[in-house]
């Protein structure tokens, strides 16, 4: 027995020698440290060998088995030192440029408009639209700005070439989106709670401040005991989830014919905190929206009665988001397509 | 509209900071857009008065001026024509802060030496102490201020710069912005006096007012002072008028001036010697009528137009500006002073048609009412004579057709509930009414109050205007703030806006950057989409005021924008541009709005960028579009047809029609060479364009379902044929998938050139076996790949290439 012992453990010391991979080391740990190894069949058998050749045999045999492992792990050692050694001579420069990936991206102003419309979307408000060639009545009358009202002179306006039979030139550029509540509320019932986005048009000579295509977004609910307060809290939510838990608001008087009351909201300047600084002129607030409780006469107008019934509407310029986000210094830069600002976004 | 602070507390008393009232003014709808503190810098500035003037010695035009200040004398050197002995003037000692006179910079004065004199401090100019931009000369102070007091204690004011509503024209002036101040800070309006004494002859020996418009002319009022004396005025009103933006004229100008900033109400000044034949006509303009304008410009006018006429000519354009003949100079001695109320429609018409606006038009054009006309004539009356001498005659012409009364509006507490969320008693809300002059009569029967609107309160006319007011006076700041409590609506709203994004998200993905250019152009630029030079398909919307030549014409193609912004970025040198549009298309239809057709326009430049290191960059192709293309419908769950066919913008032989379910949904192909030159792009250039609305209504249709992916595996075997050149590779590719288990089958080599014959291809195709319920054998796939290449030989003549 003690020379089958001796025999294994020359052999394996032998087969050791050869192994150069971590896939031989194992079938060498199978085949001499295995449960099924000769070694193991030795130590296992122990108990039927007399008292005294069992004493020999089981010493040198467990010997032999820490000589085994011992030898293993060193083996295991050197195996995972010289593999990493070798990794290391096929070393790549990580330095180099990665494989570039043409990555597109959306205009700022879709960005923007999708922000602005996600948050009220999961305020409960549906997405609305309207033609961006408009009816004046849409786009003034029903709005209750007739023809010569002062606040007309507000919305320098686009006029289509087309004339009435009656000689009227009633076809413009929609100057806001405002329409589009006049559109909803001729065709749905309250409640009413809906957002329009889309691009308004100005005639307007342009600078760094003035563009003469730009977009809004508008909004509108109406329905039994809706309140300015309701106004309130819902858009100084928005506000609040568009530029920061810690944004402070503003709520004034204002004034916009087809609200009333009227209303601005701005924010406390993200710039300067309120103190005062270029971007929110001095005057430590930043104006976002525009908004009031839908003119009684304006729910008239579309079939809807404000002594049951009444609402409110908001409106706000879109690119002027980015603009204070971002710090643009330019509103041309939007329209002007250079993939050079567009890309930063 | 500017309000010194000073003046606003002729009329009420203000004891807050000035600061708090801004921001009080501005909740409650008066915006102050601007603070203007004059003095705030004067730290080191008192009043002196001049002593001596004696010649510098070393310099001609300086002069060296010694300065009383009460305890002492300083001498400075000065460069000012108007210095006089006796004259009290404003002095700044070493350490003043100035504007200075030149850069407009804020400078603190240091002791200096002028052509070797020591100037022991300064006599200052306005515009050195930024109260105007006048530097002609030094300020010459009224000789009543005390020598040594601070300047401040006499000079300094505040003035806001006020953005007022055009609802609001009663606040275009000092008075309306007072009442303001009175209601939100609940102190005390004061009116000023308006008597004077009339020692005249009766007005009616002077002129007779005749209204032929009365429907444009609600009321004319009109006094006449007599023996006047044209001078300058007072120091005070010259220092109001510059503070509100006005330039002084003279006295009788002035007070017009200063009456119109203090009440609203544009007042004109005849020189009643002008008036020919005692007689003041309103009337419309004769159709080409000319007159001379204050400003010395000859003037058309038409029947659109209200006249001011004397007897026999036009002697003003109502409500615009005087005529220049009957204009006050300084030999005038008898003033016809006109307070009038014009309909601020034909106000506003005539401003904008002739190109003139005046201070007198924007206030006429926002409304006021005619109530204020009489009230302003007697406060100018008044001043007039105060400050011209001369004597007023007796009575006043007031002819006044268009006299309208106001009716009482209701307001209860359930309406300030309903609309502001906030629970307000009558009795409050009657307070904070009657803090602005509105007269409230509770009604015991109906619970409300009814609200006599006063007469400068034009914007009042209904309930929810009254609540507006309740909210301006309670503050803004202190409405509830409350979430919507309102059951939310049904139906699903606008899905294009949905579909829309899933649309731009996938070209996102496939490499795209989204652009957005203009609607408007040139017919110029639309007919370079069509290398002829000659677009056809329906005429463009024109504009009727077109802002300029390049934007007259609603775009009726997308295709102009996006090869427009290739080029201006090919310009800059970018490469491997993709771009996409999304955007309306105007079609014109008879008697209605256009058709607005929602497009999608891409483009793909052929400029592949500079070499990779670790290998060659590819140029794009038709095929790069077309696999966009493949990928977007393929995600929006569509099976598209690309049949050869025609479009103007792109070449022909590789155009294709976008076709799914028999429907033309769009083009795709190369750009037109010669459009391509017109637009200025140097290289090819790859042009889809996808009608979104129809995209839109096929994927309506679409319901997507699942499939079961196979448990079992696949088998892959090639097959390389010899084909006529002219057989498409949908042909074949169409033979192959329509065998059993095949599930795939790609072009994997193309090839025609040597060691093939001529007129042949050879096509190379991965062809993917699979059956949903075992595992193929080698037997079966066999099989099918053998009466493949026998139908691909019968119906093509095609042969395997060995």
């Amino acid at each position: 027995m003690l020379s089958q012992v001796d025999e294994v453990a020359s052999s394996a010391h032998a087969d050791l020698q050869k192994v150069t991979r971590l896939a031989d080391l194992e079938a060498w740990r199978v085949r001499y440290l295995g449960r099924k190894s000769k070694l193991i069949n030795i130590l296992r058998s122990l108990a039927a060998l007399p008292v005294d050749e069992r004493r020999d045999v089981g010493a040198r045999a467990n010997q032999v088995k820490n000589q085994l492992e011992q030898s293993l792990a060193q083996k295991k050692d050197e195996l995972d030192r010289s593999v990493n050694l070798s990794l290391q001579k096929e070393s790549i420069d990580i330095s180099l440029p990665g494989r570039p990936y043409h990555l597109g991206r959306l205009h700022p102003t879709t960005r923007a408009t999708k922000e602005i419309c996600d948050i009220f979307v999961s305020m409960g408000f549906q997405i609305a639209e309207g033609p961006e060639v408009e009816w004046e009545y849409y786009n003034f009358e029903a709005l209750n700005m007739p023809a010569e009202h002062p606040a007309r002179d507000g919305f320098a306006t686009l006029w289509v070439d087309y004339v009435t039979e009656s000689g009227t030139r009633p076809m413009l550029m929609r100057t806001h989106t405002s329409p589009v509540q006049i559109r909803v509320m001729e065709h749905t019932r309250p409640p009413i709670r809906v957002i329009a986005p889309g691009r308004v048009y100005r005639y307007e000579a342009t600078d760094a401040t003035h563009e003469w295509m730009f977009s809004q977004v508008e909004g509108l609910a109406v329905d039994k005991n809706i309140t300015l307060a309701d106004l309130k809290g819902t858009l100084f939510e928005f506000a609040r989830r568009l530029f920061g838990k810690d944004r402070k608001c503003r709520f004034r008087c204002d004034y916009f014919p087809f609200v009333e009351p009227g209303v601005e909201i701005a924010i406390d300047c993200f710039m300067c905190g309120g103190k005062g600084c270029r971007l929110c002129g001095n005057s430590g607030w930043i104006e976002i929206l525009g908004a009031g409780m839908v003119h009684p006469e304006v729910l008239r107008g579309c079939g809807i009665d404000p002594e049951v019934y009444s609402g409110f509407a908001f409106g706000m310029g879109v690119e002027r988001i980015p603009i204070l986000k971002y710090g643009i210094d330019d509103i041309r830069l939007f329209y002007g397509n250079d993939l050079r600002f567009l890309r930063q976004f | 509209m500017k309000a010194p602070l000073k003046w606003l507390k002729d009329y009420v008393d203000i004891d807050i900071p000035y600061r708090e009232l801004a921001y009080k003014l501005t909740l409650a709808g008066l915006e102050v857009s601007d603070i203007k503190v004059i003095g705030g810098s004067w730290d080191n500035v008192v009043v002196g008065q001049i002593t001596a003037v004696n010649p510098h010695p070393n310099a001609d035009r300086l002069r060296l001026a010694t300065v009383d200040l009460g305890q002492k004398q300083m001498t400075v050197v000065c460069g000012a024509p108007n210095l006089a002995v006796g004259d009290k003037i404003a002095f700044a000692a070493v350490g003043a802060k100035l504007l200075d006179g030149h850069t407009g910079q804020l400078t603190e004065l240091k002791p200096a030496k002028i052509r070797g004199v020591a100037s022991e401090g300064m006599v200052c100019s306005e515009k050195e102490l930024g109260i105007s931009d006048n530097h002609e000369g030094i300020l010459v102070l009224p000789p009543d201020l005390e020598v040594g007091k601070a300047l401040s204690d006499y000079l300094a004011d505040i003035i806001f710069d006020i953005d007022i509503t055009p609802n609001r024209a009663d606040c275009l002036s000092i008075m309306g912005i007072a009442r303001e101040v009175a209601a939100i800070t609940g102190k005390e309006f004061r009116l000023p006096d308006l008597s004077y004494k009339e020692s005249g002859k009766e007005i009616g020996s002077y002129a007779a007012v005749e209204i032929k418009a009365p429907d444009l002319c609600p009321r004319y009022c009109a006094s006449v002072i007599d023996g006047i004396k044209i001078g300058p005025s007072p120091k005070w009103m010259q220092d109001r008028l510059l503070a509100c933006g006005m330039r002084p004229i003279s006295n009788i100008v002035d007070v017009t001036n200063y009456v119109m900033l203090e009440f609203g109400q544009p007042l004109h000044a005849f020189d009643y010697r002008e008036i020919r034949g005692k007689k003041i006509i309103v009337r419309r303009a004769a159709e080409g009528e000319v007159m001379y304008t204050l400003d010395q410009v000859e003037r058309k006018f038409s029947s659109d137009h209200l006249m001011i006429a004397d007897a026999e000519r036009a002697v003003a354009v109502a409500g615009i500006m005087g005529g220049l003949s009957s204009e006050v100079t300084p030999g005038t001695t008898v003033i016809l002073l006109e307070s009038a109320n014009f309909n601020q429609a034909v106000i506003h018409k005539g401003s904008l048609n002739l190109k003139l606006s005046s201070e007198a038009s924007t206030r006429f054009e926002k409304g006021l009412n005619p109530e204020l006309a009489l009230i302003a004539l007697k406060r100018a009356t008044q001043l007039m004579a105060d400050l011209g001498g001369g004597s007023v005659a007796k009575g006043l012409i007031d002819v006044y057709p268009g006299k309208t009364e106001k009716k009482p509006v209701a307001i209860s507490s359930s309406d300030t509930a309903r609309l502001l969320g906030m629970d307000i008693k009558n009795d409050e809300i009657r307070k904070y009414l009657e803090s602005l002059g509105l007269k409230c009569n509770p009604d015991a029967a109906t619970g409300k109050i009814l609200v006599e609107i006063p007469w400068w309160r034009n914007d009042i006319a209904c309930t929810a205007d009254l609540v507006e007011e309740v909210a301006r006076v309670v503050g803004y700041d202190n409405i509830p703030t409350t979430t919507l409590s309102s059951s939310l609506p049904g139906g699903e709203g606008a899905s294009m806006v949905t579909f829309r994004q899933e649309v731009r998200d996938i070209l996102v993905a496939c490499g795209f950057q989204e652009v957005i250019t203009y609607p408007l152009t040139n017919l110029e630029t639309l007919n370079k989409l069509s290398p002829d030079l000659n677009l056809t398909g329906p005429q463009p919307l024109a504009m009727a005021n077109p802002m300029s030549r390049d934007l007259e014409f609603l775009r009726t193609s997308l295709r102009f924008g996006v090869l427009t912004v290739l080029a201006r970025n090919q310009r800059n040198r970018e490469e491997n541009i993709r771009l996409f549009e999304m955007g309306k298309v105007f079609i014109p239809r008879a008697k209605d709005l256009p058709l607005e057709n929602e497009m999608l326009c891409g483009l793909i430049d052929s400029v592949a960028p500079d070499a990779y290191w670790a290998g060659k960059a590819e140029m794009a192709d038709f095929y790069s579009a077309k696999g966009a293309v493949e990928a977007l419908l393929s995600r929006m769950g569509l099976q598209a047809v690309f049949q050869a066919g025609e479009d103007v913008t792109i070449s022909p032989g590789k155009c294709a029609h976008i076709i799914v379910d028999g429907e033309k949904l769009g083009v795709i192909g190369e750009v037109h060479p010669r459009v391509r030159a017109g637009f200025d792009i140097q290289s090819p250039a790859f042009l889809f364009e996808i009608d979104m609305d129809k995209l839109k209504a096929l994927c309506g249709g679409k319901q997507l379902i699942f499939k079961a992916v196979t448990k079992f595996p696949s088998t892959e075997r090639d097959i390389a044929l010899l084909i006529d050149i002219q057989v498409t590779y949908e042909k074949v590719a169409g033979i192959i998938s329509g065998f059993p288990l095949v599930v795939g089958v790609r072009l994997f080599d193309l090839y025609a050139g040597e060691q093939i014959p001529a007129g042949k291809k050879s096509l190379a195709f991965r062809i993917t076996y699979q059956a949903e319920d075992h595992t193929l054998t080698d037997e079966e796939v066999e099989a099918v790949q053998q009466k493949i290449v026998e139908k691909l030989a019968a119906d093509f003549g095609a042969g395997l290439r060995s």
